[in-house]
């Protein structure tokens, strides 16, 4: 393929994971390695280094369009941060030391998760939680504006949702993902923070965290110039349509495509991983 | 804890809300601005190498020239395409962290001292792995 078929290539396919990603809330990034890879023969460092980055730049490019709604809490981020970019700087290093086929294994049961994840009934948000001593002291409850007026909450939980960000920020720099399925399980399931709250928030705290393990790829030649360019104009473009039209009636089927989608290319990783050649 | 309790934040001056919409301002400024020099390389590069073919499939890692801060702006001073996206790429990877870097400021406005050490952290975490790197060479 020449450069030119190729970038074109690349920046359509990048352009549609992009839409899918920000339509469904599932995120592009997570189907773009797999697709850069088995679809187009790229290293998968190579695929990595153009996916992180191509994450900083719709978590940036999204921001100012999610601040407005008044949901997100810059408290919870910030605090956050301090254990996803600390994880992010961990899962960096790690990559860059891990034989090729161990990061298509742990790539192929991050998508399994996120599929299945993407198909699971959300559990019923709890409402009127006791604050949490600890919440508290650092500051974390807030509001929100709900259909019935300011709605506040209380956060729950704050050591196991501290840990298991730094997991996710682990595993974002160590398959340079957004991971946001597991900042679901650590700002939802854990600490209890509303939805609302929880997406936008985890937008904001993406960029800063993908930013942390840039650094780290980029000065081991991850981020291949040719490649990220459609990469990242692709998503980019993508994204910031995908969150203009919100057609709410069909999310519900092109959640179900771009999941099965996700456990198709889950299991092509995995194999990839376990018998290919990666 | 010393500082002030704020139960309606709407009523301060700098509240959280009017910071978070001036650094989404900032970030998207930041986004379009790094996609435009991404861009203009794309052009340079695509006129330039419209006729050899892409070859991803193994990983050689990149040369110094796109792997460092220096490298990357000499390659901008030799008018090439690939130089000018990876600077691109610079600054997408810095608008994240000057959001962090302002936040300090905002939180300093807010007389939030514990929440200043804490985007101080994040900063020094974020200009670790940018300069402890390598990349800064």
């Amino acid at each position: 393929m020449s450069i030119p078929e190729f970038t074109v290539l690349v920046a359509i396919v990048s352009f549609i994971a992009g839409l899918l990603g920000s339509l469904t809330g599932l995120g592009g990034g997570v189907v773009l390695v797999p697709l850069l890879t088995i679809f187009f023969h790229v290293d998968i460092r190579y695929a990595i280094g153009a996916s992180l980055v191509s994450v900083i730049a719709t978590s940036s490019g999204a921001a100012a369009s999610y601040v407005k709604e008044g949901f997100s809490n810059i408290r919870i981020g910030m605090f956050l941060e301090i254990a996803t970019t600390s994880g992010a700087l961990l899962g960096a290093f790690l990559a860059t030391r891990i034989p090729t086929n161990a990061l298509a294994i742990v790539f192929g049961a991050m998508l399994l998760y996120s599929a299945w994840l993407s198909r699971k009934p959300r559990p019923p948000e709890q409402r009127n939680l006791p604050p949490d001593p600890l919440a508290t002291r650092l500051r974390l409850n807030g509001s929100f504006p709900d259909q019935d007026g300011e709605r506040s909450y209380n956060v729950q939980h704050v050591p196991a949702g501290f840990s298991l960000m730094f997991g996710a920020g682990a595993l974002s720099g160590l398959l340079g993902i957004g991971s946001g399925a597991v900042k679901v399980l650590a700002m939802d399931q854990a600490m209890r923070i509303p939805f609302k709250v929880s997406t936008t928030t985890s937008n904001f705290m993406i960029g800063v965290t993908a930013a942390a393990s840039a650094g780290v790829y980029l000065s081991r030649g991850y981020v291949d110039p040719g490649l990220s360019m459609p990469v990242m104009l692709g998503v980019l473009v993508g994204s910031l349509i995908g969150s203009r039209i919100l057609v709410k009636a069909e999310t519900k089927s092109l959640r179900l495509i771009f999941s099965v989608v996700i456990l198709v290319l889950g299991l092509q990783m995995l194999y990839k991983g376990l018998w290919g050649k990666i | 804890m010393a500082a002030p309790r704020s139960p309606v934040p709407q009523q301060q001056p700098w509240d959280d809300h009017r910071i978070e919409v001036i650094l989404g301002n900032l970030l998207r400024a930041g986004v379009i601005f790094s996609a435009t020099i991404v861009l203009g390389g794309a052009c340079i590069y695509l006129f330039r190498h419209a006729f050899e073919q892409a070859n991803y499939s193994i990983f050689r890692g990149e040369p110094s020239d796109f792997r460092t801060i220096r490298g990357v702006i000499l390659s901008v001073i030799d008018g090439h395409g690939r130089g000018l996206i990876q600077l691109g790429l610079l600054v997408l990877i810095a608008t994240p962290i000057i959001r962090v870097a302002f936040s300090i400021v905002g939180f300093a406005l807010e007389r939030d001292r514990m929440y200043v050490v804490f985007t101080l952290i994040v900063l020094a975490i974020l200009l670790y792995s940018l300069l402890g790197s390598g990349l800064g060479m």
